[in-house]
């Protein structure tokens, strides 16, 4: 059965995207679970909407406007709830309305109907283009480079944010440049579970990954680990089914976190009595 | 006259514009054991955060190692108070201590063997080379804040900040700490923070007692407990530290 769905290209390209799409959203995923920057990243990842609206509008391929948007919004984001007296939510929250605002806006401009907006909003694994693989495998060759180079950097802001700047580091230029890759893990992340539920799968394979780990790099690969068993799972049941693929994915990891917490709870209670 | 390591004059902050620290002058040198003490919002803390460059004087000047403050993060261990990050963090000891070997490194530069050895050593100074691999969230209070001690030493500074190091320990936990910053005073300069009115002045050679201005004592002379209250605005005794009574258990 395996072979006769592999015979498909879209299905491989669909396995490719969720491996790879995986790879990228558990390493920053770790990141964003760690540093408790979920909010953030779900401002991010919702402001890419106006990428996709300004790709539309100028009618190139959306991925090349969604890529300087969220990093733009990543950097505005970062420095408005940094360096301004603005409260973190105030900023994020503003962020992540204008952006889709700015998307609404866009698409309405474009004269004629967007035909596959619906897959940037809410994922469609099974129409990826080879061309966004490709974009997927260098995002994600790119994401592993920076993090092997500044793993210590990260991993000193992420625990103690204060203490990495008193020990020297510039915290401010290392925490901009974690969100900018937390927007490009978004970017890798629309085309399989989409921009509204990004924010589920970048946190839910880290949360439960965290769990089980003594040490943030374990974290990452058991994060890279569960991300690609939920996108398989979730892919092979909305084949199944035929219900969308992007919602299986999502609520494959959303049950399997909801067990393992009432696994946990239960298993606690039992140890008490 | 050798240089001060710390040089406080007519130092004052605000903070949201409460005066948290008023025309303190505050000079530290090197082998000093500085306790200083003081009541909850006297602005204990913020004296190390302006020593450490993460506040701004609002007026007068600080001088750390002849420099502003944040100029030479290689030279200046810091603990701070160990209520401030998460202790879920999936994280050893290990690689907690090898944090303090960043402000010795390059951006971008790995640590290597020998930070590793070097980490290795302010775990074993520390007394937690059995626990080394444990995760932070498993460590007893006392043993995170030698870890936290240890990650400060292994930046191998000069100088030693430490916040609070002791609160909500108890008080056998105490104990081994001061012992341990005692054994480290031979070879560092000390500035310390904290509630214990008591137990530090056995061990500092000068003690400060902080409330908004400050009020010094050379080594020997500690706070009484009227000019305690002066500083806390109510009245305290300071609690004398008394070696515990050596017992020999006859066996019949």
């Amino acid at each position: 059965m395996l072979q006769e769905i592999l015979a498909f290209e879209f299905m491989r390209n669909a396995l490719f995207a969720a491996i790879l799409s995986s790879v990228a959203c558990g390493i920053i995923g770790a990141y964003v679970v760690v540093k408790k920057i979920g909010f953030i990243s779900g401002g991010i990842a919702h402001t890419a909407f106006g990428g996709i609206g300004l790709g539309y509008f100028l009618g190139i391929n959306p991925l090349f406007g969604v890529i300087p948007f969220t990093l733009f919004a990543a950097i505005a984001i970062g420095l408005l709830s940094k360096k301004a007296k603005v409260a973190e939510d105030s900023a994020i929250g503003t962020f992540w309305a204008v952006g889709m605002a700015i998307g609404v806006i866009c698409i309405g401009l474009r004269p004629g109907y967007a035909p596959d907006l619906f897959s940037y909003l809410f994922g469609n694994i099974l129409t990826v283009p080879t061309f966004d693989l490709w974009m997927i495998l260098l995002l994600d060759m790119f994401i592993i480079g920076v993090v092997w180079l500044l793993n210590k950097e990260f991993l000193a802001i992420s625990f103690d944010e204060e203490y990495a700047r008193v020990s020297g580091l510039k915290t401010t230029a290392i925490y901009l440049l974690m969100l900018c890759l937390i927007a490009l893990t978004v970017v890798i992340m629309m085309r399989v579970v989409g921009i509204v539920m990004v924010i589920a799968l970048l946190t839910i394979p880290a949360a439960i990954a965290r769990m089980f780990s003594r040490s943030l790099p374990g974290m990452m690969l058991l994060a890279v680990v569960l991300s690609t068993v939920f996108s398989l799972f979730g892919l092979w049941f909305s084949y199944q089914l035929d219900i969308a693929s992007g919602a299986t994915i999502i609520v494959v990891a959303g049950v399997t976190f909801l067990l393992v917490h009432a696994w946990r709870l239960l298993s606690a209670l039992l140890t008490e009595q | 006259m050798k240089e001060p390591i710390i040089e406080c004059d007519g130092l004052s902050v605000c903070l949201g514009g409460l005066k948290v620290l008023d025309g303190l002058t505050l000079s530290v040198y090197d082998g000093d054991f500085l306790g200083i003490v003081g009541p909850n919002g006297g602005g204990k803390t913020t004296l190390l955060r302006v020593i450490l460059g993460l506040e701004k004087p609002s007026t007068g000047s600080v001088r750390v190692f002849g420099g502003l403050p944040g100029s030479f993060p290689g030279r200046i261990g810091y603990v701070p108070q160990r209520l401030f990050f998460d202790r879920e963090f999936p994280i050893s000891i290990r690689e907690l201590v090898l944090m303090g070997r960043l402000s010795k490194k390059k951006i971008c530069q790995h640590y290597n063997k020998r930070d590793r050895q070097i980490a290795y050593e302010a775990i074993c100074t520390a007394g937690l080379e059995r626990l080394a691999e444990r995760r932070i969230g498993d460590l007893s209070g006392g043993e995170l804040q030698r870890a936290l001690i240890a990650r400060a030493l292994a930046g191998d500074p000069e100088l030693l900040l430490l916040d609070e190091p002791t609160a909500s320990i108890d008080p056998q936990m105490k104990t081994t700490i001061y012992d341990l910053l005692e054994h480290l005073q031979e070879k560092l300069t000390i500035v310390l923070v904290t509630h214990d009115t008591g137990t530090i002045s056995r061990y500092v050679t000068r003690t400060a007692s902080l409330n908004v201005t400050l009020q010094l004592y050379e080594s020997g002379l500690t706070p009484n407990s009227e000019s305690l209250s002066v500083a806390y605005r109510y009245p305290v005794n300071p609690v004398v530290y008394h070696s515990p009574v050596s017992r020999t258990i006859d066996h019949p």
